[in-house]
C-alpha cells in the first residue's frame, strides 16, 4: 500500500484577536491511512482543518500538498487540491434530492444529466459501502444519510483527502459503526482520512495514527496501537483526569413526578409524543437515551409547562406537603406558584437557558427578576449568586459583568447549571448538558448532577454518550419516534441493547 | 495544477473582528470620520458649485445657531428625541415600529379635533387635559393595534405599521375637509386657537423641551431598571429565552407597543398644542422615519439618542440655510447631509473590525531560507 504523505502541514499559527487558536502545528496525513485529531473543545481542532480547507487563512507556516508548497485561499483553492471537509452541521438543500445537492455548483463539461450524475454516484457509494437512494429527497432523510450524502459529495468532487469534522456525534452506535466501515475502505482504497473528534473509544477503534491538540498547541502524533486511552486523556488534557464516575446507590426514594400516557401533537398533528409513562424518583438520576429530535426536546419541555399537550398528565409529589399537583395546562410562573421547585437546564444553552448579549449577572435574574414588589430590578442578589457561581464552579470569565456569550462552552454551561440549582430544586432536567463541553468540564457536570442526585434531588439527564448514561444513570429510559421503546436498570445495560431499542421503530405500523 | 503557485502569496487584507476597543479610540475613530466627511463635503462643493466651502460650512452652523435659531434648533431636537424615545422600546424588543409617523399624527389629530371642536366652550385648563389624555389615547390605540396581530397572528409588523401610517394621512386629510371648508390643505391657528399649551418662563417651546427631556429620563431608567425594560431585553435577544422563564411574550409586545404609541401622542400633542397650533398632512415631516435612525445611531441608548438626534437636526437645518442663501439646488443640501451621513455610520465597520494589511509580511519565511 501507497503510504505517502498527502498533506503536511508546517507550524501552522492562526490568532483570533488575542486568542491564539493554532500555535505552530505541524501534522502530517498519510494515504491509506485515518489520522485522528484528538483534543478538547477549544484546542484548535476545527480552526486546523479550517485553513486546510480553505475557510481560514493561516497567519504563519505553510501547507504542502504532495509535497508541494501551496496556498489554499478558498474552498475552491481546496477543492482543486482534492481536499474535502464534510462539516459537522450539513449544508443541504431541503428540497432538492440527493443527486442535485451533489452536482449543485459544479460546472459539467458535457452539461447536466441527472441520470449520468446519479450512476456515478451509485458507482461510487458501490465502491465504498455506502448507503444512498439518489433520488431521495433531503427532507426525507435521516441525519445519517445526510451525511452520507455530505461525504459522497466530496467523493464526486475528486477529494481524496477527506476531513471529517466530528462525524459520530449525531449518529446511533449501529449508525457509526456502518460509518467507520465505509472509512475503513476508502483507506484501503488508498485516501488520506483525517477525522476530528474527542471521543476517545472512537480513536482507538477507527485511526492508524492519533495527533493530540491542546489548548492549540500540538502535543505529539502517535500510533494508535502504540498508546492508551489514559495516555492520550493526558496528553489532551495536560494532567491525570479520573475518568470513573461514581454512582451512589438511591437513598430515600419515593416517587417524585409521574408522567402518565402522555401524548403531544405538532401543529401538523404528528405525533411528537406517543403515550408516554415513566416516574422518576427523588435521589436518583434518571437517564433518556433516544436518536436526536424522538420527542427527549418535547417530553422535557411539557414538563416544564412550556409545551402543550393533548392529553396525559405529568404529576407532582410535594415532598413537603404531600400533595399530589398536577402540571398540565399550567404555564413555568404557575408551576412555580404552586411551590414546584423545577430546574430546567435546557438543550439550547444560548438561545433559551441563557442570552448571550446579557452579562452573568443579568443572567442570573431571569430566574430571579420578579422578586420585590417594586417596578424596579434588584441586582444585588443576582450579582452575589454571580459571584458565587463564578467562585464555586471556577467559572473562567474576567468579571461577572462580561456577556455569556463571551464565554467558553463549558464556561457558559457552568452559568447555566449553577442557576438552575441554586434554587435548591427537587426535580432537575438536564437536556445534553455536557454536549460540547472539555472532559475536565464534563466530569464537573457529572459530579454536580451527583450532587444533587444525593440531595434528594429527582435527576432527569437526556444524554448522547451511551457510554456515560450507562455509567452515571440510575435507570435509563430510551425513547424512539417519541414513544417509549423500554426503560432498563443503568447497572446492567449493555450499550448494544440500548442502541438497538434505539432504533426499534414503533411509528411506522401505527401511524401510516 | 493552476493553485500551486510557484510564489505562494497571502491575500493582501484580512478583516477580523475587533474584540475590545477602548471608548477613547472610538471616539478617535469617530472624530476622523467626522473629519473624512467634511473633507469629501468640501471638495464635492468646490467642484460641483465652485462656491467656498467654508464659508458653506460656516451658513450651516449659522443655519443652525444663528440669531434667533438656537432656540428652533432645540425645539426641532426635541420633537425628533420625543419621537425617537417612542420607537426605542419596541426596537429593543425587536419590533420592527416604522409606524411612529403614524402614530405621531394621529396625536396630532386628536388634539387638533379637541381644540376644534371643544374649544372655547369649556375652560382652556381641562381642554388641555382632554387633549393630553385624547392624544396619548390614540397614539396608544394606534401603536396597539399592529402589536395585537403580531402577538397572536405573527403578523410582520413592519408591513403593518408602515400601512397604518397611511391610513393616518387619509383621516387628516378628512378632518381638513371638514373643519376648513374653504379647501385649504392647513388647518391654522385661528381656528385651532383654544388650548395653546402655555410657555414656561415666558419663553416659547420651554414647556415642549422639558416635557422631553422628562421623557428621556423616564425612558432611561425604564429601559435600564425597571423589570419591564428587562423583559423588553429578553424577549428581543430570545423569545424562547423569555418563554422558559415564563415571561407572557404576547403581553410583553402589547404593552411596549402601547408605550411607544402613547409616546408618539405626546409627541403629538407637543407638535400641535405646543408649537405649530395648526395641523396639515405633513405635519410630522417624516421625522416617524428619522427617529429610527437617531434610535439606532444610539445603539438604543436615550442618553446618546441626545446627541444623534441633535446632530441630524443640526444638518438639515443648516443645509436648509445653505440652500437659501446660496441659491442652490435643495437636493445639493441633501447630497451633503448623504455624505455626513455615509462616513458617519460606515465609521462602524471601523470601529466593529479591524483590517490587517500584509506590506510588512512580504517577505514569506521560505524565500529568507533561500
Amino acid at each position: 500500500m501507497d503510504k505517502s504523505v498527502a498533506i503536511e502541514l508546517k507550524n501552522i499559527t492562526k490568532t483570533f484577536g488575542s486568542v491564539c487558536a493554532n500555535k505552530n502545528v505541524c501534522l502530517t496525513a498519510r494515504r491509506g491511512e485515518i489520522l485522528a485529531i484528538l483534543g478538547e473543545n477549544g484546542s484548535g481542532k476545527t480552526t486546523l482543518m479550517n485553513m486546510i480547507s480553505g475557510i481560514y487563512f493561516p497567519d504563519s507556516g505553510s501547507i504542502f500538498v504532495n509535497g508541494e508548497e501551496v496556498v489554499i485561499r478558498s474552498p475552491k483553492d481546496a477543492f482543486d487540491l482534492k481536499i474535502g471537509m464534510i462539516h459537522q452541521h450539513f449544508k443541504l438543500v431541503d428540497l432538492f434530492t440527493a443527486t442535485e445537492n451533489i452536482i449543485l455548483g459544479l460546472k459539467e463539461e458535457k452539461g447536466f444529466n441527472i441520470k449520468r450524475s446519479a450512476a456515478r454516484i451509485t458507482e461510487i457509494t458501490d465502491l465504498y459501502g455506502f448507503e444512498l437512494e439518489p433520488n431521495k429527497k433531503i427532507y426525507d432523510m435521516s441525519v445519517s444519510e445526510k451525511q452520507t450524502v455530505e461525504i459522497v459529495k466530496v467523493l464526486y468532487r475528486g477529494a481524496d483527502i477527506l476531513i471529517l469534522d466530528e462525524p459520530t456525534a449525531v449518529l446511533t452506535p449501529q449508525e457509526t459503526e456502518k460509518l467507520f466501515n465505509v472509512l475503513r475502505r476508502m483507506r484501503d482504497d488508498g485516501k488520506a482520512i483525517i477525522i476530528i473528534t474527542h471521543k476517545l473509544n472512537e480513536v482507538m477503534e477507527i485511526s492508524d495514527r492519533v495527533a493530540v491538540l491542546r489548548k492549540g498547541e500540538y502535543i505529539a502524533t502517535l500510533d494508535t496501537d502504540k498508546t492508551t486511552e489514559n495516555e492520550l486523556t493526558e496528553m489532551m488534557v495536560g494532567k491525570k483526569v479520573n475518568l470513573n464516575i461514581t454512582r451512589t446507590e438511591p437513598k430515600n426514594s419515593e416517587v417524585r413526578l409521574e408522567v402518565n400516557n402522555l401524548d403531544c401533537m405538532n401543529r401538523d398533528g404528528i405525533k411528537l409524543l406517543d403515550n408516554v409513562s415513566f416516574d422518576v424518583k427523588s435521589g436518583e438520576i434518571l437517564g433518556v437515551a433516544g436518536i436526536a429530535g424522538s420527542g427527549q426536546r418535547e417530553l422535557l419541555e411539557a414538563i416544564a409547562g412550556l409545551q402543550r399537550f393533548q392529553s396525559g398528565d405529568v404529576l407532582y409529589h410535594n415532598p413537603n406537603t404531600g400533595d399530589v399537583e398536577s402540571l398540565r395546562d399550567k404555564t413555568p410562573i404557575q408551576i412555580r406558584e404552586l411551590g414546584v421547585r423545577l430546574s430546567f437546564v435546557p438543550e439550547d444553552r444560548l438561545g433559551m437557558g441563557l442570552i448571550g448579549n446579557m452579562d452573568i449577572v443579568d443572567n442570573m435574574m431571569l430566574r430571579s427578576y420578579r422578586k420585590g414588589k417594586t417596578m424596579f430590578l434588584q441586582r444585588k442578589e443576582p450579582k452575589d449568586l454571580a459571584e458565587h457561581i463564578i467562585n464555586d464552579l471556577q467559572v473562567v470569565t474576567p468579571s461577572s459583568a462580561t456577556p455569556v456569550r463571551r464565554l467558553s462552552g463549558g464556561n457558559i454551561q457552568k452559568v447555566l447549571v449553577g442557576r438552575e440549582i441554586a434554587s435548591s430544586p427537587t426535580v432537575l432536567m438536564a437536556a445534553y448538558p455536557v454536549r460540547g463541553l472539555d472532559v475536565n468540564s464534563s466530569y464537573t457536570i457529572y459530579n454536580l448532577l451527583n450532587k444533587q442526585k444525593e440531595k434528594g434531588v429527582a435527576v432527569i439527564f437526556v444524554g448522547e454518550d451511551l457510554d456515560v448514561l450507562i455509567e452515571l444513570c440510575d435507570r435509563i429510559l430510551v425513547i424512539a419516534n417519541g414513544r417509549i421503546a423500554g426503560i432498563v436498570d443503568g447497572r446492567t445495560a449493555v450499550k448494544e441493547e440500548i442502541g438497538m431499542l434505539m432504533t426499534k421503530n414503533g411509528r411506522g405500523e401505527e401511524n401510516e | 495544477m493552476s493553485k500551486t503557485q510557484k510564489h505562494p502569496r497571502e491575500p493582501l487584507i484580512h478583516i477580523t473582528k475587533r474584540t475590545n476597543l477602548s471608548v477613547k479610540s472610538g471616539i478617535i475613530v469617530r472624530a476622523v470620520a467626522v473629519l473624512a466627511a467634511l473633507v469629501v463635503c468640501a471638495i464635492v462643493t468646490k467642484v460641483l458649485t465652485g462656491d467656498n466651502p467654508f464659508s458653506i460650512f460656516a451658513t450651516v452652523f449659522h443655519g443652525a445657531f444663528g440669531k434667533g435659531r438656537a432656540l428652533v434648533t432645540v425645539h426641532d431636537v426635541a420633537i425628533l428625541l420625543c419621537i425617537s424615545l417612542a420607537v426605542t422600546p419596541a426596537f429593543k424588543m425587536r419590533f420592527w415600529n416604522i409606524g411612529a409617523e403614524g402614530q405621531v399624527l394621529m396625536g396630532c389629530l386628536a388634539t387638533a379635533v379637541c381644540m376644534f371642536t371643544l374649544g372655547g366652550k369649556i375652560s382652556d385648563a381641562l381642554l388641555v387635559l382632554i387633549m393630553v389624555i385624547c392624544a396619548v389615547l390614540t397614539g396608544v390605540v394606534w401603536g396597539v393595534i399592529p402589536a395585537l396581530f403580531k402577538a397572536y397572528w405573527n403578523t410582520n409588523e413592519t408591513l403593518f405599521t408602515l400601512m397604518m401610517n397611511y391610513v393616518a394621512i387619509q383621516l387628516i386629510e378628512f378632518f381638513l375637509k371638514v373643519a376648513d371648508k374653504s379647501g385649504s390643505n392647513v388647518v391654522g391657528p385661528d381656528l385651532l386657537s383654544h388650548g395653546w399649551l402655555p410657555d414656561l418662563f415666558g419663553v416659547k417651546y420651554i414647556l415642549n423641551i422639558a416635557v422631553v427631556a422628562l421623557i428621556t429620563l423616564a425612558i432611561y431608567i425604564y429601559l435600564r431598571y425597571s423589570k419591564h425594560g428587562y423583559e423588553i431585553s429578553v424577549v428581543g435577544e430570545s423569545e424562547n429565552t423569555a418563554r422558559y422563564i415564563g415571561v407572557n411574550v404576547k403581553k410583553v409586545i402589547i404593552r411596549t407597543m402601547a408605550l411607544s404609541g402613547a409616546i408618539c401622542g405626546i409627541a403629538g400633542l407637543l407638535l400641535v398644542g405646543g408649537s405649530s397650533h395648526s395641523i396639515d398632512a405633513n405635519l410630522a415631516d417624516g421625522r416617524g422615519f428619522t427617529a429610527i435612525m437617531v434610535s439606532w445611531l444610539a445603539k438604543f441608548n436615550p442618553l446618546y439618542m441626545i446627541l444623534t438626534s441633535f446632530m441630524l437636526v443640526f444638518l438639515a437645518r443648516g443645509a436648509d440655510e445653505v440652500t437659501s442663501k446660496f441659491g442652490l439646488n435643495s437636493d445639493f443640501a441633501d447630497i451633503l447631509t448623504g455624505i455626513i451621513l455615509f462616513f458617519i455610520i460606515g465609521c462602524e465597520f471601523f470601529i466593529q473590525y479591524q483590517i490587517h494589511f500584509n506590506f510588512h509580511r512580504e517577505k514569506s519565511p521560505k524565500e529568507k531560507e533561500r
